[in-house]
This record gives C-alpha cells, structure tokens and sequence, in this order.
C-alpha cells in the first residue's frame, strides 16, 4: 500500500478493526441521533416524528446492512446508555423548582396521579392478557407510561424485557403526544394544568415535551407528572412484587 | 461542573446501597432522585452547577433511550407474534389513561377549589 488511498483490501481491514472498537458505535449511534433530530426538527417537532424512532430505525438497517450483533453496537453504545440513570437521579431538579406548584395542587395532583398511574399498569398488563400475550411482554407493559429509565429498571425487577420495554415506552410517547390535543379538545378540557399532568402521567418525556409546545402552564405540570408517575410506579410495582 | 455530576452519581450509588441493603426489588436510580430531592429540600436552594447539569442531561434525554430501542431487534420474533395484544394494550391503555387522569385532575379541583377562585 503505497498509494495515498487505501486499497478495498486496507479499507476492509480496516473496518474489521472498527468494527469491534466501542468508537464506532458509539460515534454512529450520536451521529444517527443528530440525523433523527435534524429530521424532528425539519417537520417541526411534530410528535410523528420522533427523533428516538428515526435514530433507532436507521442504526437497526445499519446492524442489519453491516451484519454487526448487538451485542458488538451495545459495546460502544453502552456508554450513552449508562446515562440513563443519573438522568433518573437528575429528575429531582425539575420537581424540586415546581414544589409551589406541587403543593399549591397537592389533592387533584394526587388524585389524579394515583388514578392515572393504576390505570396505565392496570389497563395496559389486562388488555395484553386478555389477548393472550405471554408473562414476559405483559411484564414490559406495565411501565409503559413511565420515563424509559425508571421503566427499564422497573422491567428488568418483575421479570420483562428492558429492550421491549424501552421501545414500548417510546411507542406510548409518541402516541400520546399525537392524541392528546384532539383528545382533551373533544373532552372540551380548557385546564392546560390538567391536560399537562394528564400527558405526563401517561406519556413520560415525550408527552412533556409536547406539552412545552402548546402552554408553559401544560409543560410544567407535565413534568411535574412525569417525576412523581415514575416514583409511583416504582413503588406500585414494588408492592406488587412482595405479594406475588 | 464535576462536583455536580459527582453528586448525582453519589445519589444513584448511595441508592442502589440502600435498595440493596434493604433488599428490596426497588430501581436505586429513582431512590437516588428521592435522596437528591430530599437533600435540596433540606438545602433549601439546588445550587446553579446541579441546575445546569442535570439541565443539560435532561435537555438530550431521548438520545438515552436510543440503544436501548436498538435492542429491539432481539425482540422482533416477540413482538411479531403478539403484535395485536401489544398495539391494543398501547392504545388502549394510553387513551385511558389520559381520560382517567385529567377527569380526576378536574374532578378534585372542582371539590377543592378555594371560594376565591
């Protein structure tokens, strides 16, 4: 190789190099998230597209296109995954500056709080029984309305699927995020701190971050829900697990 | 800066201790958050490096949840074969959820409300 460029032969050993290297995936997986949000932000944040939908889309092709496993992406990837825990930790700051507005509501916040948060494990673990889903896919819904790293802890404690329950968890953002307008509009629901607090119970992150969109008012009760729906469902999920 | 991030680590740590100690089936992370909002509490302020750092987390939170979507591959046979029960279970759950919450927000406030309002 005595070229400026190297030949498809250096190109492969190379690749074959980097391949296995956490640098690559962990490169590829930040690149592929900028391309979704670029994309999220071309369509103007509208819920549908959905930059974790977009990203994870394009790295699955990549895997597929490339032959690479998962477990040699996760390798690099695991970097960015263990974030997820101090941002569960970091949550505290958002509910810490609203905690005039948590205790100014304290009763309908809980109310609706604990209503709403038995209502999404509940709903959600009995409609996929009924329809026959097996243990472990009913154990991965039962978060699905809790931001993804409390409910992948929570999955992976009652014996689900923490991958499925993280793309669960996404797939209940987005939908959330796209229904709840035309649904509180229907409702005919002019309270945008309760229409706020109603997404964030049942869409985590990405239904607050829809909820910035429409009010301030919305947003912060959303974020408000999202904190206290994830410490709830922990402890639910807990109680449940001493009984079971 | 790094004294922030610290503290945050020291909380998931000092959380998944006490779970485990405990042991109890319990994610330490949310434990940590627990601690952290107990000790701000206490404070009485959350200081301005903690505000921007977990600001700044939390303002790229979707990227968090990237590779752990990406798993889903490993999945596929799971959800193909229960794809119906899964979709249901999402909507249904979801629509539900939203209703229940925002009639009971409303419903509370109403019986609660101050005369003034």
């Amino acid at each position: 190789m005595s070229g400026a460029l190297p030949d498809t032969g250096d190109l492969y050993r190379i690749w074959v190099y980097l391949s296995t290297t956490p640098l690559l995936w962990l490169t590829v997986t930040l690149a592929a998230f900028s391309l979704g949000d670029l994309v999220s932000l071309r369509f103007r944040r509208n819920p549908i597209a959905n930059p974790v939908v977009i990203s994870a889309g394009l790295l699955i092709a990549l895997l597929g296109f490339t032959g690479t496993s998962y477990q040699t992406y996760f390798e690099g990837a695991q970097f960015v995954h263990f974030l997820l825990g101090p941002a569960t930790v970091a949550l505290a700051v958002p509910l810490w500056r609203n905690r005039a507005q948590v205790r100014a509501n304290l009763l309908p916040m809980c109310a609706a709080l604990v209503a709403g948060s038995v209502t999404a494990i509940g709903s959600a673990c009995a409609i996929a029984w009924v329809f026959g889903a097996p243990s472990e896919v009913i154990a991965s819904l039962a978060a699905k309305s809790v931001t993804a790293p409390i409910a992948m802890a929570l999955t992976d404690t009652i014996g689900g699927i923490p991958a499925l329950a993280a793309v669960l968890v996404v797939l209940t953002g987005v939908f959330g995020s796209i229904v709840v307008t035309p649904l509180m509009n229907a409702l005919r629901i002019r309270d945008y701190a309760a229409r706020g607090f109603a997404v964030g119970v049942a869409s985590h992150g990405i239904g607050t971050a829809r909820a910035f969109q429409v009010s301030q008012e919305a947003g912060t009760f959303a974020g408000i829900a999202l904190g206290l729906n994830g410490a709830l469902t922990s402890v639910l999920i807990l109680v449940l697990n001493l009984f079971l | 800066m790094i004294q922030a991030l610290t503290l945050l680590f020291l909380c998931q740590l000092a959380g998944e201790f006490l779970v485990r100690s405990l042991g109890i089936v319990f994610p330490g992370p949310v434990v940590g958050m627990g601690l952290l909002f107990l000790g701000m509490l206490a404070a009485g302020r959350a200081g301005g490096p903690l505000e921007k750092v977990a600001d700044t987390i939390l303002g790229h939170l979707s990227l968090l949840f990237v590779p752990a979507s990406v798993g889903v591959v490993q999945q596929i046979g799971l959800i193909r074969e229960n794809w119906f029960a899964i979709a249901a279970a999402l909507v249904v759950s979801t629509l539900l959820t939203l209703v229940v919450t925002v009639l009971t927000f409303r419903a509370v406030a109403r019986l609660t409300a101050r005369p003034v309002l």
